[in-house]
């Protein structure tokens, strides 16, 4: 049990959150979290289908790492990811219909994440199941926190609202605030994302 | 034996074996889950059939109850006002057409008891800015006025044109006059805040007027489609 949670171990999981971050760090993932921030509930609902499925497709291709010829390995990558996305999405609209109605497009563009591709070529193919299942969660949610904290930003200062709840009270409209409708464009979001890379850098400029 | 994995044999026959098992996977996945997502499916677009009449918010368990209690047939019609096909089992005519396969000899009505009243329930399929919008628009006896409409879309943006699937935006329709009184189409949806005249004009949603637009050309292309259906039955 030790050695599951060893230094190394808790190393994998925890640095992708925070200082080796896929998205701030690694810029990966820039488009998907551009297209699924302009409301926090798709956020994320994306988030933690990108952890799943990264998870799981991380430890399939640790598994038959040994096996997989050099020349194809991106190809059997994409079919392994793929095939996972289609499978999750029939099992969603079997037993979860409204969930997947809701997910429709974001389903499809997991596939084009290239957290999963980046994640599945630089450490599932070189490392063990447990290490690579720990690094899939941990990358997943570096991806998942950011998609929060834009997503909340975005629909709170462009809709005013905060998983469809009205949080900016109806007083504060009436002394003149109005909507930010900037805050709802996918540029909007590249803005928010530079200034959240920015203080994150300027944070952690030590650390380095 | 050690196995020379960059071989051309090994990567061909690796190939093949990876695509089959994947294959087989998915086949067998998808045959096995396909009772329990067609009947999803059947119970999705009876909601939004209901939806339309106003009937919102039911539980999944009684939809299929409510659905065969309120409506009373599902026609096919065509544009000319023909009928086509009956529809007396309310869910084996106008109901099993799919969006993509309505024409003009192909146009389902559902034909709805509210409170004792009769209401035309016609579906609606039409281009957003992305992909495909559809809905439902509920007439009164007469032809002439909106009860209510329900929209939904493949893929508008979320937070703007996304926002068509609101409450908020198809109780906008809810009473406006389709046709005037020479059977001109009269319905539109204006830019938001632009509202002139309430009897026949719906707001739009601010941010997403090429959203609302594709509504508004949806909703009048097919009243012109329907009107003979409608003209014949007032």
């Amino acid at each position: 049990m030790s050695k599951l949670f060893s230094k190394e171990n808790k190393q994998v999981f925890a640095a992708p959150l925070n200082l080796d971050n896929p998205i701030l760090i690694q810029v990966l993932g820039i488009c998907s979290a551009l297209a699924v921030t302009a409301q926090l509930e798709p956020a994320i609902v994306m988030g933690l289908s990108v952890t799943v499925i990264t998870a799981c497709s991380n430890v399939i291709i640790s598994l038959i790492r040994k096996t997989i010829p050099n020349r194809i390995r991106i190809i059997i990558q994409l079919v392994v990811v793929a095939a996972l996305v289609t499978i999750v999405s029939m099992v969603l609209k079997a037993f979860a219909y409204d969930v997947s109605v809701q997910l429709s497009v974001y389903v499809g563009l997991i596939i084009t994440n290239c957290i999963l591709m980046g994640r599945l070529e630089a450490f599932a193919m070189m490392n063990g199941p447990w290490e690579s299942f720990l690094d899939g969660v941990g990358s997943g949610l570096g991806y998942a926190w950011i998609l929060v904290v834009i997503g909340a930003m975005r629909e709170l200062f462009g809709a005013g609202t905060l998983l469809g709840f009205t949080v900016i009270p109806q007083c504060v409209y009436d002394a003149g605030y109005v909507n930010n409708g900037m805050m709802t464009m996918p540029a909007m979001a590249m803005i928010l994302l530079g200034c959240v890379i920015w203080a994150h850098r300027s944070l952690n400029k030590e650390e380095k | 034996m050690k196995l020379n994995t960059n071989s051309n044999t090994y990567t061909v026959i690796y190939a093949s074996v990876v695509v089959v098992i994947v294959a087989f996977l998915l086949a067998f996945i998808s045959s096995a889950l396909k009772a329990p997502s067609e009947a999803n499916e059947r119970i999705d677009k009876k909601k939004q059939i209901l939806a339309s009449l106003n009937i919102r918010n039911l539980d999944n368990s009684q939809v299929e109850k409510t659905y065969a209690e309120v409506i009373k047939a599902d026609l096919i019609v065509n544009d000319k006002g023909g009928i086509v096909s009956e529809g007396q089992e309310k869910d084996q005519a106008g109901f099993t057409v799919n969006r993509k396969d309505m024409n003009n000899e192909n146009l389902p009505v559902f034909v709805c008891q509210v409170d004792s009243q009769t209401k035309y329930v016609l579906p609606l399929v039409g281009k957003g800015l992305w992909g495909t919008i559809w809905g439902y628009l509920a007439l009164n006896a007469d032809g002439k006025t909106v009860y209510g409409a329900y929209f939904s879309h493949e893929s508008e943006t979320a937070g703007l044109g996304a926002l068509i699937t609101e409450e908020k935006f198809q109780k906008e329709f809810e009473g406006k006059t389709v046709t005037d009184n020479e059977g001109n189409l009269v319905i539109d949806v204006v830019k938001f805040g632009q509202v002139k005249d309430n009897n026949t004009q719906c707001d739009g949603i601010s941010g997403a007027t090429l959203t609302t637009n594709g509504v508004r050309d949806m909703v009048r292309e097919y009243l012109g489609k329907y009107q003979a259906f409608l003209n014949a039955n007032k």
